[in-house]
């Protein structure tokens, strides 16, 4: 970042190219945003446009007129090919794999934030390093787990990987999240006589709720959006199962990416993380920054 | 289709309502011990579901993972560290790690120096909000969408032909290229074609958490600068730059993990293929395509070694956070 143009006339607030009303602020910021923009533009314009017009010209020849846009790629898609059922079981293998580590991990937070017991700073020690852990390194033994429990290929594996790789954020987060929360609140209905179920269901859970509804978007995308875990443990198993990206990924695989209905097969499986996002953006920013920087 | 949509209704009901359950459960259990030995029992049933998917589905694979590493393809005997000297005399091996280092350099710069300047750009205006979600939108899809979309950014068609690839029509414009992107070797620029959509799809993360933390900035620490006739550059240079250094950290550690694990980028736009190949996907490989298991637990070791720094630099971090609180 260097200061451009001529020299600044007059030193003082807000001079310079960074001022706020200088026009090169405003040129770079949008350029960044055009450019960030435009690759998904560019497919989504694509998606609509037939096989015949999207294979001979580009994207953007379909924004002057005569307008050829059609649903026909859509059609082809959610009617010939398996993205349907792929969309299904996305659904299926996405939900309980939000849902069980929530529950699981809000109350490990909780004894971790409330309660006093021998070695409670050293496990949290371990679930900060866990944090970091590969997934690759423990593909292959669980794998072998889930064949010898006679489970692979079913989502019933994926919902339990699924837990214990999201549990170490999640415990992470809500734990730094409840032990903020204040200590009076929880000492006085000790004092009125609640257990430790009353204090968490009345207490702890409603007031985490922000940091509940980060976490629960975080999963949801992270498992929506997950390939690898779904390849390895569903994919040479049962190919029933399989969620949207290893089918789409397959697809680009075997075709090079030179289908023309690939485009609207990669939109639908960006409706939903595209919905949650822009609903719960609020939330999502809050969760990674407090996942990161928190302290 | 119809069983399945009824496991899921019950999977739906019925998860949340034994985890219920179970903590209930936990409680009454708690009532046939006497008093004193309440509080010292409770912690470990509230932690019990945790610690077990953390040592089952976790601490009990990698150990598993670094023992396979030591036996041969079928499992049934010890190797050594023979596949950790395939590892090093491969030559497939050594280039996969080498990309790896370009990533981890590259993307880790990248997204932090684009999500520092979009960061700081944003600051200053009023659509802020909007700026914010258009960089940020890419994080939420898969990258396996992401890489279709750049797939069709990337297109290439023949000397003379029309380009549909957006990139290849751009620099036309210039009477540049035609180029294939994803098949240039030369200088890895397939290579960086890869880490470039990556830095698309994380810069808006890197943008996100620096932009908090520069919201927490004293207003009145720049603002002072100013009227002593700094300019905005020097206020950058000598206020606000010395205090994201931790943020930036922070980011920069989270981007060498993502660099490191990369795979579905490379797994779906080249296979690995032209020398673009990654650990990550060179232990899927060795998996699924070839059965060598050994191989495989021995790359998926290297790469834990790789993290394992971080690792421990996380825990300090975070011990250092503990005593401030």
């Amino acid at each position: 970042m260097t200061a451009v143009g001529a020299p600044v006339e007059q030193a003082g607030p807000r001079a310079g190219w960074l001022g706020r009303h200088h026009i090169g602020l405003h040129t770079a910021l949008i350029a960044l945003m055009i450019i960030w923009a435009v690759p998904t533009i560019g497919l989504l314009v694509n998606s609509f446009r037939p096989a015949t017009e999207a294979f001979g010209t580009g994207w953007w020849q379909a924004l002057f007129p005569p307008y050829h846009f059609s649903l026909e790629n859509y059609e082809h898609v959610l009617g010939q090919s398996n993205i349907g059922t792929n969309f299904l079981n996305s659904l299926f293998i996405t939900i309980p794999s939000t849902v069980i580590p929530l529950f699981v991990a809000a109350f490990a937070a909780y004894a971790f934030s409330w309660m006093e017991f021998p070695g409670r700073n050293i496990l949290f020690v371990v679930v900060v390093g866990l944090l970091v852990v590969p997934l690759q390194a423990t593909l292959i033994p669980v794998l072998s787990l889930f064949a010898s429990w006679g489970i692979a290929g079913t989502f019933l594996a994926l919902w339990l990987a699924h837990t214990a790789y999201g549990l170490p954020f999640a415990v992470y987060l809500l734990r730094n999240f409840m032990g903020s929360l204040p200590r009076e609140v929880f000492e006085s209905a000790a004092i009125d006589g609640a257990s430790a179920v009353t204090s968490f269901f009345r207490l702890a859970l409603p007031m985490s709720v922000p940091a509940i509804a980060a976490l629960a978007i975080f999963q949801f995308l992270f498992v929506w959006n997950d390939l690898l875990v779904a390849l390895i443990y569903i994919s040479a198993v049962n190919p029933d199962n399989l969620p949207l990206t290893v089918s789409i990924a397959g697809l680009v695989t075997s075709t090079g990416g030179g289908t023309e209905f690939l485009g609207a097969a990669a939109f639908i499986s960006m409706a939903l993380p595209l919905i949650v996002f822009f609903g719960l953006q609020r939330f999502f920013v809050r969760g990674i920054v407090g996942g990161s920087v928190k302290g | 289709m119809a069983d399945k949509l009824i496991t899921a209704a019950i999977v739906v009901v019925g998860v949340p309502a034994v985890l219920v359950g179970y903590i209930w459960a936990t409680e009454q259990v708690l009532r046939v011990l006497p008093e004193g030995r309440k509080p010292r029992v409770r912690p470990w049933l509230w932690l019990g579901p945790a610690l077990a998917f953390l040592a089952v589905f976790l601490i009990y694979p990698m150990i598993g993972t670094v023992v396979r590493s030591l036996q041969d393809s079928s499992g049934q005997n010890f190797v050594g560290l023979d596949n950790y000297a395939w590892f090093v005399g491969s030559s497939d091996a050594l280039s996969a790690l080498k990309n790896n280092v370009l990533w981890l350099v590259f993307l880790t710069l990248g997204v932090v120096a684009l999500g520092l300047l979009v960061a700081v750009l944003v600051d200053r205006v009023r659509y802020e909000t909007i700026a914010k979600s258009v960089i940020f939108v890419p994080l939420a899809i898969s990258m396996v969408a992401a890489s279709v979309i750049w797939l069709y950014m990337y297109q290439y068609k023949p000397e003379g032909a029309i380009q549909t690839g957006t990139l290849n029509a751009a620099i036309g414009v210039f009477g540049a290229g035609p180029v294939p992107w994803l098949q240039v070797q030369e200088f890895s620029v397939n290579t960086f074609m890869l880490i470039l959509v990556m830095t698309w799809m994380w810069t808006g993360f890197a943008m996100v958490i620096i932009s908090a933390a520069l919201k927490g900035i004293n207003p009145e620490l720049m603002e002072a600068a100013r009227v002593d006739g700094a300019t905005e550059w020097q206020v950058f240079r000598g206020i606000v730059f010395p205090l994201l250094v931790p943020t930036l950290v922070v980011v920069s550690t989270t981007m060498i993990i993502t660099a490191l694990k990369a795979f579905d980028i490379v797994f779906t736009m080249t296979s690995g293929q032209l020398n673009t190949n990654v650990i990550a996907n060179l232990m899927y490989s060795e998996m699924f395509k070839f059965g060598q298991y050994g191989r495989a637990s021995a790359i998926a070791v290297v790469l834990l070694l790789a993290i394992v720094p971080i690792m421990f630099f996380n825990i300090g971090r975070f011990r250092q956070q503990e005593a401030v609180r």
